[in-house]
């Protein structure tokens, strides 16, 4: 159990908000500035988040060296009503750091890659305003200190993913993927509002601070509901099941996009929100146990989808709500999984990130081919891509050294000791997504850099420029060495046990679970290799067996949304229609269609005859004077 | 003479006018019938007047007829417009203005 203090900030902290304001003075800019900007704008657009993540890198030394490592930066009274006090304030703790690096850091370094990979796009410029506006919403999102500012934040990034996914809107499907995708995350965003609106009626404060202290006071009912909502926002965000199905139509957006925002950073602001929300977590163990259980579910719902699929980004992306699964696994664990959760998520930011450059400069080299069945025989062609591609290969099976291996075993070790039975279960299920993670991870390595070479010789394909490979080197570097330097001498543990607690035991890193997962994972490269190493890759996808075309068709998840709640919303949207044209629309019309039917026949009696008229005028006063006689008599 | 014969004149004359109008076609005739039902009218309030032995009703001939000047003014003048554009003075022609 933890509780969050904070001190006002000293020093270079103070100027966090250059953090806010270097990407969003790009997005400003190259947004706003029009034409003239095309020629420099992607100059800007790397230069701002290179300053963001040089000022990141000394607010972190300032923070180290800081007596007090929660510090807060106020900018703003934002909503000062009565009770409520809602400031903008910035909170740089250990944790918020992390991600602060973590996202101008990769975010950097994609940035840089994309300066090649979109140098033959008419609309560059727009692109880069896209991405700092990313990178801006990004970073509002993990420094914000109270809930409402994440939530703009969390808003923020939530646009930035819809104009990057359609970001060639020209064409149709990538319209569609961009609108399915804010769509999905709407629910999720319910989830995570009807949380503030719980805790501003029952704390009557969204912030970090007031939240934490008085959750342990509301009773477990409210802290379970505020979990659950959360989880909810998480599952948006995070693309975790139920929500899981925008995630792979989303790589419908350019490479880059995929890489920096559905794979590194983005799509981990749920685990964010679990792990930052953890004194509310710490209260409830219902809670925990059902994000524990969305996490098991989803690792290996994505894992299935990614063994199936021939399209290299969208088995990426399979995988990537896979490793997702894992941190909000870990998440779910309660103190013993958070800073392994945030581990991992560090992690999988430089293998993940590295994996999706490397297809990209597959794809850059191949004319926008992303098919693995007409790759094959790669390694030669493209020995920069892939060896970084190769290596953070290494780095997601969980190969020790390499970082995989020190952040996802741990989960999957702690499972074991949490939860009692439950943990169990939930443990194996992690086991066997390790086992599927080193299968499909084998099969893209298989199709894609060895074998026959299956496409056309006259592509030519060809290695990347410099400004793209070397990002990816970078990357394979930090996928290499990241998990061992934060797993390590509990480096990783020491820096966020402020925030998140301390893990009850430590098993050390070469725990039993640890070797069996990595037993598992050579499971899956040997079954791998069995199946598209040894023998030849079909140009042509096999039929498969059930369980191959239910995970080309996502596991049926559109399905279910199309079958569960699209239609019975298009039903009642039809009943709606069909009442408001026959019940209301009907009661006016036929009130509308007798008067006027009525008043059409009354006005027969205009017939233009001036004597008839006479006549009338006549029969009137006499009935007049007769009504008139009448009545005095 | 009692005015009570004044009075009986008065209505054989509004009647024969109020007949005019409803039967006869032309125009002129029409309009002449309507002078005739006015000048009834005078007849009555002066009759009236004499009864009652003041002069309200002698006054109010003198409207009647002022107005009945004002009216032959306005009516011969759009009598005489259409006549001369459709070569008709039958009130039955003049139709148009109908449902």
């Amino acid at each position: 159990m933890t509780t969050l203090h904070t001190v006002a900030a000293t020093g270079a902290l103070k100027l966090s908000w250059l953090l806010l304001a270097f990407p969003l003075f790009g997005a400003v800019v190259l947004l706003t500035g029009g034409r003239r900007t095309n020629r420099w704008g992607h100059l800007l657009g790397v230069a701002m988040p290179v300053a963001a993540f040089v000022y990141g890198v000394i607010a972190f030394f300032t923070l180290i060296g800081a007596s007090h490592r929660s510090q807060d930066v106020h900018l703003y009274s934002w909503i000062p009503v009565g009770g409520l006090q809602v400031n903008l304030n910035l909170l740089v703790d250990q944790l918020s750091i992390c991600f602060v690096l973590l996202i101008t850091g990769v975010g950097s370094l994609i940035i840089i890659y994309s300066v090649g990979y979109m140098s033959h796009d008419a609309d560059r410029r727009r692109f880069f305003g896209y991405m700092n506006l990313f990178l801006a919403a990004m970073l509002l999102l993990v420094l914000g200190d109270n809930y409402l500012v994440l939530y703009v934040g969390w808003e923020g990034v939530g646009l930035a993913s819809y104009l990057l996914i359609g970001f060639w809107q020209y064409k149709n499907s990538a319209a569609v993927a961009a609108k399915k995708a804010f769509v999905v995350n709407r629910i999720g965003d319910a989830g995570l509002t009807l949380a503030i609106f719980l805790m501003f009626t029952e704390f009557g404060t969204v912030s970090f601070t007031g939240v934490f202290g008085s959750v342990k006071s509301g009773g477990s009912g409210v802290a379970t509901a505020l979990g659950l909502l959360l989880l909810l926002g998480a599952c948006g965000k995070s693309a975790q099941v139920p929500l899981q199905s925008w995630l792979l139509d989303a790589m419908e957006g350019p490479t880059p996009v995929s890489a920096l925002i559905h794979a590194a950073t983005m799509v981990t602001a749920g685990v964010y929100l679990l792990v930052r929300s953890n004194p509310i977590l710490a209260v409830t163990p219902d809670a925990r146990v059902a994000v524990a259980l969305v996490g098991t579910v989803t690792l290996l719902f994505g894992g299935i989808i990614a063994c199936a699929k021939d399209d290299i980004k969208k088995s990426l992306a399979g995988s990537t709500m896979s490793q997702i699964g894992f941190m909000t696994l870990g998440a779910g664990l309660g103190p013993a999984g958070y800073v392994f959760a945030i581990a991992l998520l560090l992690a999988h930011g430089f293998f993940k990130a590295g994996l999706f450059l490397g297809a990209g400069s597959v794809m850059h080299g191949m004319n926008d081919e992303v098919n693995m069945r007409r790759y094959g025989g790669l390694a030669r062609v493209m020995p920069v891509t892939y060896v970084t591609f190769g290596l953070a290969y290494l780095a997601i099976i969980g190969i020790p050294p390499f970082s995989g291996f020190f952040t996802k075993d741990p989960i999957i070790g702690a499972d074991f000791s949490e939860h009692g039975a439950a943990g169990k279960v939930l443990g194996t299920c992690a086991l066997i997504g390790a086992g599927i993670t080193a299968f499909y991870m084998t099969r893209m390595m298989f199709m894609t850099w060895y074998g026959k070479r299956r496409w056309e010789p006259e592509g030519h394909p060809h290695e990347s420029p410099p400004v793209m490979t070397w990002p990816m080197i970078v990357l394979a570097i930090g996928s290499v060495g990241a998990g061992a330097f934060l797993i390590l001498n509990d480096r990783l543990q020491k820096f966020l046990a402020p925030v998140v607690g301390v893990p009850p035991t430590s098993e050390g890193v070469f725990s039993l679970a640890g070797l069996v997962a990595l037993a598992f994972a050579l499971v899956g490269v040997a079954l791998a290799w069995v199946m598209y190493g040894r023998v030849p890759v079909p140009s042509e996808a096999p039929r498969g067996s059930l369980l191959t075309v239910s995970a080309r068709k996502d596991l049926y998840g559109d399905a279910f949304n199309e079958s569960v709640l699209m239609r019975p919303g298009q039903w009642l949207t039809r009943l709606s229609v069909y009442f408001d044209n026959r019940g209301v629309d009907g009661l006016v019309n036929t009130l509308a269609a007798a008067v006027g039917g009525s008043s059409g026949r009354l006005r027969k009696l205009q017939t233009g005859f001036v004597r008839s008229y006479a006549l009338s005028m006549l029969a009137g006063a006499a009935v007049l004077v007769a009504l008139l006689l009448v009545v005095r008599v | 003479m009692s005015p009570i014969h004044y009075v009986v004149l008065s209505v054989i004359l509004f009647v024969i006018g109020g007949v005019g109008v409803l039967v006869r076609r032309n125009a002129i005739v029409v309009f002449m019938c309507i002078e005739l039902m006015l000048n009834a009218c005078n007849l009555a309030f002066v009759a009236f007047a004499r009864v009652h032995g003041n002069l309200d009703g002698q006054v109010i001939a003198f409207f009647v007829m002022v107005v009945a000047a004002a009216e032959v003014v306005v009516g011969l003048a759009i009598l005489m417009a259409i006549f001369r554009a459709r070569r008709s003075a039958s009130v039955d022609d003049a139709n148009l203005l109908k449902y």
